[in-house]
């Protein structure tokens, strides 16, 4: 299909490489997912396999919700590799490394993530991998956000999946950018904002947290 | 001797309430009769410092797995940070109860007889596989094996079964502690805990690490498990770095999480 076109290797995943390269002459990536040797084969064909169809669904219906996602190319069953759109850019998380994150700038983006959020969530999709280095901004522009890396995403319409779903992000952010409590919780603030039942998740989340504190942690 | 000791340190937490506290009672007598200071030390702190210092490691990613514990572990800014763990039971909590639901025996312990049978299973049934980014939930899966065993019975061996939580499990303990490498670009893993005993979850990191180039640091059993070394080692990092607990302040605390202690002693 794209034989002969060179393929240069940005990143190097836990489940995928991600390339550089070139579809019908537009600019593109391809991520690639690879049969892991330390998963038992039947397992590991059942995750690649739901892995890979879930990230090429779930982007192209994130898209129709008006969210900003890259456009899907193809979706290479065989090889198990999605070809997409190539954002020229950076992510959230390199974004968020060279500014001041108490700043009223990455304040409003927090907000604006969380709003995109809240939509992604009022179309029934959970993405299941929040964190800042799946979230990229067009051109490096804060106003330009692009949701990317829906290989963990499902539909559901569970008030717990969207709670969780934002209980890992939060968990992964405040890991990711120590002492950035602000930032999260206006993420969350614009959340509640936007989503059409946005007391119900939070109220949830709350009680996501205290399972979390309560959980025992014996030896 | 009490004057070839510096200070006594002790558990704080977290853990069983009666034991930490009757061994909180001891370090405060003995730390008032000797006049010595006492050093309050985090029980996943001491893993982690033993584990560094056995294995020489310098920078791993710290898988924690226990019967209490199931946290995904890297430092940064003066914290051992957690960036993955379990959203609802731990993973030794849950092996435990699959043992009692396929009847396995608890002599010398049911992770362990779990682990000797499956190397009799070889049918793989799929079961409920859940990774949430860096975390992990086993609670549907325990509860979809209470509900199948009946008809799981039926097709498969008990050792087959074992073989496939195994499997299962592992499997992602093992894409978490890649997703948190591939997060923080680690190359070095590191496994504490009583289920850090578990040969196939060695076997199966270790083929992960090894083929992204990194080194998975082999952990003695010894140290694995919980033992007073490294309550006294980590404690001893403490003291060395200015830390003590005044004795009115030496109170336990079931639930004292990992990202809690100053970490002061690292670059
Ligand atoms: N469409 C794109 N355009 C430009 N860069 C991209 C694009 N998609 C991904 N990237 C870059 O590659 C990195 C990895 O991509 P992605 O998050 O999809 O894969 P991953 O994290 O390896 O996947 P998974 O979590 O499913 O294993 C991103 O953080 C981003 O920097
Ligand atoms: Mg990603």
């Amino acid at each position: 299909m794209n034989e002969g076109t060179k393929e240069e290797l940005i990143s190097q995943g836990a489940e995928g490489r991600v390339y550089r390269t070139q579809f019908q002459s537009k600019d593109a990536i391809v991520k690639e997912r690879f049969s892991k040797k330390y998963r038992h084969p039947e397992l590991d064909a059942k995750i690649t396999r739901s892995r890979l169809n879930s990230e090429g669904r779930n982007i192209e219906k994130c898209r129709q919700l008006g969210l900003d996602s890259p456009a899907v190319f193809l979706v290479d069953k065989h090889n198990s590799r999605l070809y997409m759109e190539y954002i020229e850019g950076c992510t959230v998380k390199e974004h968020l490394r060279l500014v001041d994150t108490n700043s009223a700038e990455a304040l409003d983006l927090a907000l604006r993530i969380g709003k995109a959020i809240a939509t992604l969530h009022d179309g029934n999709i959970i993405h299941g991998d929040l964190t800042t280095s799946n979230i990229m901004l067009r051109e490096r522009d804060v106003q330009k956000i692009v949701m990317i890396d829906f290989g963990l995403s499902y539909i559901s319409t569970s008030l717990e999946d969207r709670a969780v779903d934002l209980y890992v992000m939060e968990r992964a952010f405040l890991s990711t950018h120590p002492n950035s409590e602000e930032l999260f919780s206006s993420l969350l603030t614009g959340y509640v904002q936007q989503s059409k039942n946005g007391k119900g998740v939070s109220d949830r989340l709350n009680q996501v947290r205290a399972r979390g504190r309560k959980k025992s942690m014996l030896g | 001797m009490p004057d070839q000791l510096d200070c006594i340190c002790y558990t704080k937490g977290p853990g069983m309430g009666a034991p930490l506290l009757s061994v909180a009672i001891v370090a405060r007598v003995l730390c008032q009769l000797w006049k010595l200071p006492l050093v309050g030390v985090n029980h996943c702190v001491g893993h982690i410092e033993m584990g560094r210092v056995v294995c020489n490691s310098k920078d791993p990613i710290i898988l924690y797995v226990s019967g209490g514990n199931t946290q995904v572990i890297a430092y940064s800014m003066s914290r051992y940070r957690i960036f993955g763990e379990t959203i609802d039971i731990a993973v030794g909590n849950m092996l435990d109860r699959f043992a009692r639901v396929v009847g396995l025996s608890n002599d010398p312990s049911p992770g362990y007889n779990i682990e000797q049978l499956a190397k009799k299973g070889n049918k793989f049934v799929h079961l409920p596989y859940i990774v949430k980014g860096m975390d992990v939930s086993f609670s549907g899966l325990l509860s979809f094996i209470e509900k199948q065993k009946d008809v799981l019975k039926d097709t498969h061996t008990a050792a087959d079964l074992c073989f496939s939580l195994q499997e299962t499990v592992f499997s992602m303990l093992v894409e978490i502690t890649e997703r948190a490498m591939a997060h923080c670009n680690i190359n070095e893993v590191l496994i504490v805990g009583g289920v850090g005993c578990n040969e196939r979850l060695q076997e199966m990191m270790k083929i992960m690490v090894e083929e992204r180039g990194g080194k998975l640091h082999h952990m003695d059993e010894r140290y694995c498990i919980d033992n007073g070394c490294m309550i006294a080692y980590a404690g001893l990092l403490q003291f060395m770095n200015g830390f003590t607990t005044p004795v009115s302040e030496s109170t336990v605390t079931q639930r004292f999480r990992t990202d809690e202690v100053l970490v002061n002693w690292r670059e």
